[in-house]
């Protein structure tokens, strides 16, 4: 058994909060890289040039790179011999509480209802596993509401099958157009059920820019899936061009004999991502 | 591709009927701010038959609710927000004079229906760009409904402010010509 103390997990997600507004990956860097070698439109280099000064003067500045800092998304994954003096959920609510305000970033958090903000970008969304070992694995993908309004979640029926399940992900990405700030990334998720659909879509876009699953059918669908989706012409905001996407990850999990589950989850190219070990 | 167009509102009726879609313009001088929230306040008071905190005739709108300025700053990261959900309020704005609106992503058919009426345009700028963009602006004024903090709508002078024409006056729409020319099969 290992102690973890809760002021600790709260400091490491006051700093992952900060360092993911305001400094992008270097796995999402080199792929806006390559996209501006490989798109055709100039219109679209443009646009490419100007995505690349932005996470450049973002770093350089210690500036959130996009206005929209986020609702704060976690993942956990907490080893089976570790002992909390507290509350994890509290821990990790304190953390957003105290990034946002100390880092400048945006509170983007509100009642549905009366829409009044509550001031601290909290609650975060969090997901929690128990898993092996005596430490704590967080990731935080701080996720803009102009991508994850565009998202999809279609219950499909089994004779739909792997056409289906194409047709649905490429409509998704056309029906969202300029509106997710393109070049994108598409989180897929496939099987589950209702709301593990979703869950696989949303850990799909943890994973590095364009590392393909290690499922080979999963991989070929990827490919397949990008392929398709730069064919629609969308490119960069939306403008035209050849580079609409710049990844497709699919997840999968068993599901119902009767269900066919397929979630779409966009992520703009502020794809803000970051992950610590305690 | 062409130079960049260089504007200044407030805009004349020529300055829009120079503009085509696709067209990259320089925006210099002042624009306001506003989101769903503050569009929402704004019409309220054109119901009420009440003026309006600042004149629209000629002027831009920016759809864009900034992060937070750090002590020294004008203003925060300042990229555009999604235009579609300012729909339902534009065509009412733009009837009173409203010349541009800067944003990302489409507009209703009402409101490039309204474009073309009242000559005006739409401009997108690059989404998620919003610390390249916070350097265009050179200064941040709060003029109306402070308490809606990221919401509220303020008075920015701008230099050279990076957008592109998406809608003309004419009908033109980059998000369909663009995408037609570069749609493969």
């Amino acid at each position: 058994m290992r102690d973890i103390s809760t002021k600790e997990i709260t400091e490491v997600v006051k700093r992952l909060c900060r360092d993911a507004a305001c400094e992008l990956g270097e796995d999402v860097k080199a792929a806006l890289r390559a996209a501006l070698e490989r798109e055709e439109s100039p219109l679209g280099r443009d646009v490419l040039g100007q995505i690349i000064r932005n996470f450049e003067i973002a770093s350089a500045e210690e500036a959130p790179m996009c206005q929209d800092t986020g609702l704060a998304v976690f993942f956990v994954d907490v080893g089976r011999d570790v002992h909390m003096d507290g509350s994890l959920e509290d821990a990790i609510n304190e953390g957003v509480r105290q990034g946002y305000r100390e880092g400048y970033l945006r509170k983007s958090v509100c009642d549905p209802f009366t829409r009044e903000n509550t001031g601290d970008n909290t609650p975060a969304v969090i997901h929690t596993r128990v898993v092996e070992g005596d430490s704590i694995r967080i990731r935080v993908a701080p996720k803009g509401a102009g991508s994850e309004n565009m998202s999809r979640l279609a219950m499909l029926k089994p004779a739909e099958g792997l056409k289906g399940i194409k047709d649905f992900v490429v409509e998704t990405v056309g029906v969202a157009g300029g509106n997710p700030c393109p070049p994108i990334i598409v989180g897929v998720g496939i099987g589950g059920n209702f709301e593990w659909a979703a869950i696989l879509a949303k850990e799909a876009l943890l994973r590095p820019v364009g590392r393909p699953n290690p499922d080979e059918v999963l991989a070929s669908l990827e490919e397949d899936l990008l392929e398709e989706i730069n064919r629609l012409g969308i490119g960069p905001m939306g403008f035209g061009g050849t580079i609409t996407a710049l990844a497709v990850h699919v997840e999968a999990a068993p599901c119902h004999i009767a269900s066919l589950p397929v979630a779409v989850n966009i992520q703009c190219h502020a794809d803000r991502h970051k992950e610590a070990i305690i | 591709m062409s130079e960049p167009k260089r504007i200044s509102p407030p805009l004349s009726e020529g300055d829009v009927e120079g503009l085509r879609a696709g067209d990259r313009v320089l925006i210099t001088g002042v624009l306001y701010t506003a989101r769903d929230a503050a569009h929402k306040r704004l019409i309220d008071l054109l119901d009420r038959g009440e003026e309006l905190p600042f004149d629209l005739k000629g002027q831009i709108i920016y759809y864009v609710g900034p992060t937070p300025p750090r002590p020294g700053e004008i203003i925060g990261s300042a990229g555009p927000t999604t235009s579609g959900r300012m729909d339902a309020y534009t065509p009412r704005l733009l009837e009173l004079g409203l010349k541009a609106t800067i944003g990302k992503g489409q507009r209703s058919d009402e409101v490039v229906e309204a474009m073309k009426r009242y000559k005006a345009v739409y401009l997108a700028a690059v989404g998620g760009a919003a610390a390249l963009i916070k350097k265009c602006i050179k200064k941040a004024e709060v003029i109306a409904y402070e308490d809606l903090g990221p919401e509220a709508i303020r008075r920015l002078e701008v230099e050279e402010f990076p957008a592109i024409v998406v809608n003309d006056i004419y009908g033109g729409d980059l998000f369909k010509s663009g995408v037609e020319e570069y749609r493969r099969g």
